[in-house]
């Protein structure tokens, strides 16, 4: 039943996925996001990237791996607002 | 350990040099990274894949990668998403108006269907295109866009299984050198994460041959090994959006402020633009001022997109050299070290077909015409280079 077990609910990531790639060799959490996409959807790993990290120290008994590099923004936000934010490079 | 050769850097230059070599029967070849697969540019650069370039060469070449990358899922065993959906160039002002002109016209000799468009029809490729402002545009139906992260695995895969040995956080630290030739290569493991730390665990791998393929880390691996290069890191920063219906056909590219954008096979807008000054050496990360930029720029060129929201941001850098063409092939001391760096930010797109040129001549020492035009001593002897599609 893992296949229908999803670990990265944004990007449909399942169990199953994870598995195959800690199997393959994926030793590091950056690797592994990259290999299955986990964390690269819209809630950016806040759901998913605790569980990856437990899989993966389960599977090759290293130590809690850090976790992935965060990337801005921090919550999504629209491109007008974002249009708005003043240039320090520009005149005004 | 001894290994005929032994390739720096396992990104897509590298994956696909070694991939080349194990084809033509080469299978005694180790490739080193001091990070993960992906880690570098060749895991943060936008997909982009065109033969719209302004010198006779680098159109060829691209022709070939296209074909590469168009074949490469039925070869490869791998999904890469590549969607050939086409590049459309815009020009705002008369001198990028010319150079597109001039492109364009090479670019119908050399046999691509590109052809020169008026402001109103690029709005029939993209109907949701704010054309003013735009004075020309130039439109290749051939060029596409792919996911980059996947043609690693794809490379590596087919690697290993010929017999490569692929060995990611492990640090070039050094190089043995005997009279004119590097005779091993100083490697120290690293630690996982975005910046690898070194540890105290050293090797030292004897080789014949070795080839960098380190992107914009050149400059500081070939140092060690006594080769001083002209080319420097530079910053550039990428986002993506949500995803989003598929609407967008081509990728978009504005050569006067370096914005461009387009819309992956998973739906999402992905785009950058160019932000200067950039800090010196080499920096990953992410500005708010590129955000608010790139946000201004897009919205001027698709106002609907407004509402659309950013998802992540990113950055990798650019390998540049001083003369916007790559260098690449054998340095005359050492003898042995064969150079594939300063690809402008194209070193994703040029990966496939580098792949195969570098092996061969890494094979057969010999230097084709190509080869001589990319050599390092172009910058002693005052023979430079020129190329005018750069985005960013």
């Amino acid at each position: 039943m893992t296949s229908r077990v999803l670990v990265c609910r944004c990007e449909d990531v399942t169990l199953d996925e994870v598995e195959e790639a800690l199997a393959g060799g994926a030793t590091d959490l950056e690797s592994l996001k990259r290999y299955t996409g986990f964390g690269t959807g819209w809630c950016q790993g806040k759901q998913c990237v605790v569980a990856c990290a437990r899989l993966l120290e389960a599977r090759t008994g290293a130590a809690p791996p850090a976790p992935i590099t965060p990337r801005p923004p921090l919550h999504p936000v629209p491109l007008g607002l974002l249009a708005g934010l003043p240039d320090p490079e520009e005149a005004p | 350990m001894k290994k005929r050769v032994v390739v720096v850097g396992a990104g897509i230059m590298g994956l696909s040099t070694a991939f080349h070599l194990a084809k033509r029967g080469c299978t005694d070849v180790l490739v080193v990274d001091r990070g993960y697969l992906c880690g570098g540019a060749s895991g943060r650069n936008g997909g982009g894949v065109r033969a719209q370039f302004s010198t006779e060469t680098n159109i060829r070449l691209m022709q070939e990668s296209i074909a590469i990358c168009r074949d490469f899922a039925a070869a490869m065993k791998i999904n890469v998403w590549f969607r050939q959906g086409g590049y459309l160039f815009l020009a705002r002002t008369p001198e990028r108006a010319r150079d597109l002109e001039a492109s364009c016209a090479l670019q119908t000799r050399c046999g691509l269907p590109t052809r020169l468009l008026e402001p109103s029809e690029a709005r029939g490729i993209v109907p949701e295109l704010d054309p003013s402002g735009v004075l020309l545009a130039s439109f290749n139906p051939e060029d596409g866009v792919l996911f980059p992260w996947p043609f690693l695995w794809g490379y590596a895969r087919a690697a290993r299984d010929l017999g490569v040995e692929l060995a990611t956080f492990q640090e070039v630290v050094g190089f043995e050198r005997e009279g004119g030739r590097v005779t091993a290569v100083r490697l120290c493991r690293t630690t996982p994460g975005e910046a690898p730390e070194r540890t105290r665990e050293e090797s030292l791998v004897r080789c014949d041959e070795v080839v960098l393929c380190t992107g914009a880390w050149s400059p500081e691996v070939a140092r060690l090994a006594g080769v001083s290069l002209p080319n420097h890191p530079h910053r550039h920063e990428i986002c993506s959006t949500e995803p989003l219906k598929p609407w967008l056909g081509p990728l978009v590219a504005d050569l006067t402020d370096g914005l461009y954008f387009s819309q992956s096979m998973r739906g999402e807008i992905v785009g950058g633009i160019s932000v200067e000054p950039v800090p010196d050496g080499i920096d990953q990360r992410s500005s708010r001022q590129f955000l608010a930029r790139y946000a201004r720029s897009l919205v001027r060129a698709v106002p609907r997109l407004a509402g659309v929201k950013v998802l992540r941001q990113w950055a990798g850098c650019y390998d540049l050299t001083p003369d916007a063409n790559p260098i690449v092939g054998r340095v005359d001391d050492p003898e042995n070290l064969t150079l594939a760096c300063g690809f402008m930010g194209h070193g994703f797109m040029m990966g496939p077909v580098f792949g195969r040129l570098l092996a061969e001549h890494v094979l057969t020492g010999e230097r084709s015409a190509l080869f001589q035009r990319w050599s390092l001593e172009r910058y002693r002897t005052g023979e430079l280079l020129t190329e005018t599609m750069i985005i960013g």
